[in-house]
């Protein structure tokens, strides 16, 4: 199972690379988004997957997950969750003053 | 257990939504952060005392002991740091009280400054390496509010850089975690320190080291700078002053702390890299800060040719080293807050940034010019300013230990830090003065006070290193000796 998801985790990322690559904004912003999920999967990954069941008092379990890499997923969620949100709405307004969101036009304005 | 370490970070984080309340109120926003950035001062100052009398001082959240909660660790390394940069945002705040445009005032700039420090604050004084992500993460997000106010397009064009170079090194940081977890299954530092000790640091462990060194190598701006000369000249004049005195800071206290803690087995491998980065980094950084005409990128590269200053020391290691390494990286903060605060000035009052546009300041604005001076002399590490004490002690870590080529290079740098603020000093301070006393820009009291502060710190901080030295001889004692730091916080529950 652990196999399956890092092969999963190796194809989002090369998709997210060869998205950042490319010239549209708006590509790139993609191409972070399917990073973030990418690395989310990797520390799942890391924990191990359905090794026991629900870390809880009462389940009287023969083993029981490991809890902590679905903390610090939902935590790097929440912070790309605002990452993203912050960079769609500079890529909008970048767009709005630049007048493209190629980045390769971006940077040839040299009217400061 | 000492709640009152959280206060450097809750206090920030608390003032700021407040002060998003009071959008409409530019003054009262200004002053209540001075307010609250003293009272930062002053606990880090007191927990500084503290630490020297009873020992390390850690905080677990919730009551959970380490390795299993979250926990604050404050020793004389993180204090130091902390409080250096709570006087310099003081100072920092006080300047864009009465320089900040109304645009600015208004617009939640005081919150973002405030988020930011937290952010800064909570990744000095974290003993998680989780938790350090996220206060990375918090500190980010508040400096892309601040690169971005005001909207202008070269900004945002950097903006973008700025970010999605961010997001990539956050994604790097989140990979070395996630393999450092499922290699020795903790994410404490001090029970990572116990755990990569016991498995001894093989090749695996090796690698994700250099994974985290790659991830702040590029916050700190160490070799991995080239996002940084656009980014830190666009801003306005004030959040480069606090980008160049704290940012880079932060990466490079994770370096130290990490690779000093952490990952310290294997120097001949890791230690070297930092070298070899930081030589290069002494070279670009200094072939940059000779090669423009834009004053502005001539500070930001500076920066540069800092970072790879301190971590020679770092790559170093030795005793002299590492306490060079802290007086220099105090310094710096100090130092590089009030280079950008003058150069701001200097732009503020003649209207450009070209080198070739501006002559004869010194006539006009003798006291300014005399900041300049002393500021170029404390950079190049003349005594009694700050700089000296640092470069001195590292260059004798560097003899100690044979590591001639850095010795050459970093005393090499200095010689090109002296020589690019000379460039400056003589086309825009000396020469012929082009603007008559009747039609100068008078120089508002108010921009000069928060530099002649700063002035005042670095003589203070190079005259007074005889009180400064308990300090910092405990914090790179504490650097050396893991033990001391591992034993602090895990105390009772190490086998």
């Amino acid at each position: 199972m652990e196999t399956i998801i890092i092969f999963l985790v190796g194809i989002l990322t090369a998709v997210a690379i060869y998205l950042l690559l490319s010239k549209s904004l708006i590509r790139v912003i993609l191409g972070t988004a399917i990073l973030s999920h990418a690395v989310h999967l990797l520390i799942l990954a890391m924990g191990g997957l359905k090794e026991g069941t629900v870390p809880l008092l009462g389940e009287e379990a023969e083993s029981y997950v490991d809890a902590l890499p679905q903390a610090l997923i939902l935590t790097a969620i929440v912070i790309s969750f605002a990452v993203t949100a912050f960079i769609l709405v500079l890529a909008y307004r970048a767009y709005q003053e630049l007048g493209t969101d190629d980045l390769d036009e971006m940077r040839g304005v040299n009217d400061e | 257990m000492n709640n009152i370490i959280l206060l450097p970070v809750l206090i920030p984080v608390m003032v700021g939504i407040l002060l998003i309340f009071l959008r409409s109120y530019g003054r009262t926003q200004a002053w209540f952060s001075i307010f609250t950035m003293a009272a930062t001062a002053g606990i880090s100052y007191y927990l500084l005392e503290k630490v020297q009398s009873d020992g390390i001082q850690r905080l677990d959240f919730g009551g959970w002991a380490p390795p299993f909660g979250i926990s604050f660790v404050a020793d004389s390394f993180s204090l130091l740091l902390v409080l250096t940069a709570s006087i310099v945002t003081f100072v920092c705040l006080m300047y864009a009280l009465f320089s900040t445009n109304k645009l600015l005032q208004t617009m939640y700039y005081y919150p973002s400054v405030l988020f930011l420090i937290a952010g800064v604050n909570g990744s000095f004084l974290t003993g998680d390496l989780f938790n350090l992500f996220v206060c990375f993460e918090v500190m980010l997000l508040s400096s892309y509010v601040l690169l971005t106010l005001g909207g202008a397009k070269r900004q945002l064009r950097e903006a973008i850089k700025y970010v999605v170079i961010n997001i990539v090194s956050s994604w790097f940081f989140l990979v070395a975690l996630a393999y450092l977890y499922g290699a020795v299954g903790t994410l404490n530092m001090a029970h990572l320190s116990v755990r990569v000790a016991e498995a001894g640091q093989g090749p695996l462990l090796t690698t994700i080291s250099i994974v985290f060194m790659i991830v702040f190598s590029l916050k700190a701006g160490l070799l991995l700078y080239f996002w940084l000369p656009g980014s830190y000249s666009t801003p306005p004049v004030v959040t480069s002053a606090l980008f160049g005195a704290l940012l880079t800071k932060v990466g490079i206290y994770a370096l130290f702390r990490v690779f000093s803690l952490i990952f310290n087995q294997q120097p001949e491998i890791t230690h070297a890299i930092i070298g070899v980065m930081a030589g290069l980094t002494l070279i670009g950084g200094s072939i940059g800060a000779i090669a423009y005409n834009d004053i502005r990128k001539i500070a930001a590269y500076n920066v540069v040719i800092a970072v790879g200053f301190i971590l020679v020391g770092l790559a170093i290691s030795t005793p002299n080293a590492i306490e060079g390494a802290i007086y220099y990286l105090i310094h710096d903060m100090v130092v590089k807050a009030l280079l950008f605060l003058l150069v701001g000035t200097v732009i503020a009052l003649t209207g450009t940034a070209q080198l070739h546009q501006m002559s004869g300041l010194m006539k006009n604005y003798p006291l300014l010019g005399w900041s300049f001076f002393i500021t170029m002399l404390s950079l190049a590490g003349v005594p009694p300013l700050s700089g000296f004490i640092g470069k001195v002690l590292v260059s004798e870590g560097a003899i100690e230990s044979g590591a001639y080529i850095l010795l050459a290079l970093s005393l090499l740098s200095s010689l090109f830090v002296l020589y690019s603020l000379l460039r400056i000093f003589k086309n825009s301070f000396w020469g012929e003065t082009i603007v008559g006393k009747e039609d100068q820009v008078p120089l508002n009291s108010r921009f000069l006070v928060p530099c002649l502060v700063l002035v005042l710190l670095t003589f203070g901080i190079g005259l007074g290193t005889e009180g400064l030295s308990a300090y910092v001889t405990d914090a790179a004692e504490t650097l050396l000796n893991p033990d001391i730091y591992v034993d602090a916080v895990l105390e009772g529950a190490r086998p």
